[in-house]
């Protein structure tokens, strides 16, 4: 059953990403964008990986790619004058010889990163009864408060980085 | 290598799979109940479209020019700003549900919830220094835009009209 749901998942997610690949409607590929960060969150779920699949839907599903169609709908400039054309925002393929060469790369780096890290296990006998409940979230709390409190922190400062520039250079814009 | 796989055969033997099944569940009757309506419907109702039926609005304005208009930048800045906050409120899960947990402030003699409830103090202040800049700099200000009044230029002082009606019986309109 588990294996089934896994095949599923994983030939969704591809199949979306392929799609992503090979359309021309920037549209389409925002669309297939979704279907592909739903397949990878409920692969997520699958590896035991919960608030992950959670944290998933609701940062990249729910706000990444809400600004990336907002980021769309910006910078497209629409023909105004004819209503009997379809609303396609239509680009080109460029750079394919480059562009292949960097996703090969990082699909490199990121499959040996993966085969060769040393994972954590969350659930560890010490943790375990201070965390009865099967959710890796009170596990992860207790990591977030105890051995990786100063990366937190450093979250926090690098997400007031974020806000700062972001809405410095968004408004450069507008004037 | 070794203990992902460790890692994953542990977890099948659990149930969260099972309970995110339920979630699956609804996903796909809410699905199947949509395209089954909709099919169901589409057997049923006659089809005669004319050119009048398939235009926009059947009984209003005809549309003008392109539906797919280019967006106001503002809406991204306002997008921009709430992901960031997400982003802080996914920190702020873990936290809560191990902030009050009474077996490990009970070992730690109060030390853990107070320990918490400063470390995460420090990082949402972190985060209301950023929206105090955005704020004090104006970029949450949603601009309108300032309705244009139609003024007309006319000789005919505004007082005849009421020199008229009262000439002519009418009740005038400051009066009411």
């Amino acid at each position: 059953m588990a294996e089934i749901a896994f095949y599923g998942f994983s030939a969704l997610s591809i199949g979306a990403a392929l799609t992503i690949l090979f359309t021309r409607n920037v549209m389409y590929a925002a669309l297939c964008l979704f279907l592909t960060l739903l397949g990878v969150a409920a692969l997520f779920v699958l590896a035991g990986a919960d608030f992950l699949a959670i944290t998933q839907i609701l940062i990249y599903v729910g706000g990444v790619l809400v600004l990336l169609i907002f980021g769309i709908m910006l910078t497209y400039r629409p023909d105004r004058e004819s209503n009997q054309k379809k609303n396609l925002v239509l680009t080109s393929h460029l750079n394919q010889f480059w562009g292949g060469l960097v996703a090969l790369g990082i699909f490199g780096v990121l499959f040996w990163v993966i085969l060769n890290a040393n994972f954590m296990i969350i659930h560890s006998p010490q943790l375990a009864e201070f965390t009865p409940q099967r959710s890796t979230l009170r596990s992860i709390g207790v990591h977030l408060m105890t051995t990786h409190v100063w990366a937190f922190e450093v979250a926090g400062l690098l997400l007031l980085m974020a806000l700062v520039g972001a809405a410095y250079i968004a408004a450069q814009r507008e004037k | 290598m070794r203990t992902l796989i460790d890692f994953v055969q542990r977890i099948f033997k659990t149930n969260m799979v099972s309970e995110f099944g339920t979630i699956f569940l609804f996903i796909v009757t809410a699905i199947v109940l949509i395209v089954s309506m909709l099919m169901l419907a589409k057997l049923l109702r006659p089809h005669k479209p004319n050119v009048e039926k398939l235009t926009t609005y059947e009984s209003g304005e005809d549309p003008i020019g392109n539906a797919n208009v280019q967006f106001n930048v503002r809406f991204y800045v306002v997008a921009l700003v709430f992901l960031l906050f997400e982003v802080e409120l996914v920190f702020l899960f873990p936290w809560a549900v191990v902030f009050g947990q009474a077996t490990l402030i009970q070992q730690t003699d109060g030390l853990w919830g107070w320990f918490s409830l400063v470390e995460m103090l420090i990082f949402v202040g972190i985060l209301v220094l950023g929206l105090a800049y955005a704020w004090a700099k104006g970029y949450l200000d949603w601009v309108r835009p300032q309705p244009k009044v139609p003024v007309i230029e006319t000789k005919v002082p505004a007082n005849l009209y009421q020199k008229v009606n009262e000439k002519y019986g009418r009740p005038s309109v400051n009066e009411k």
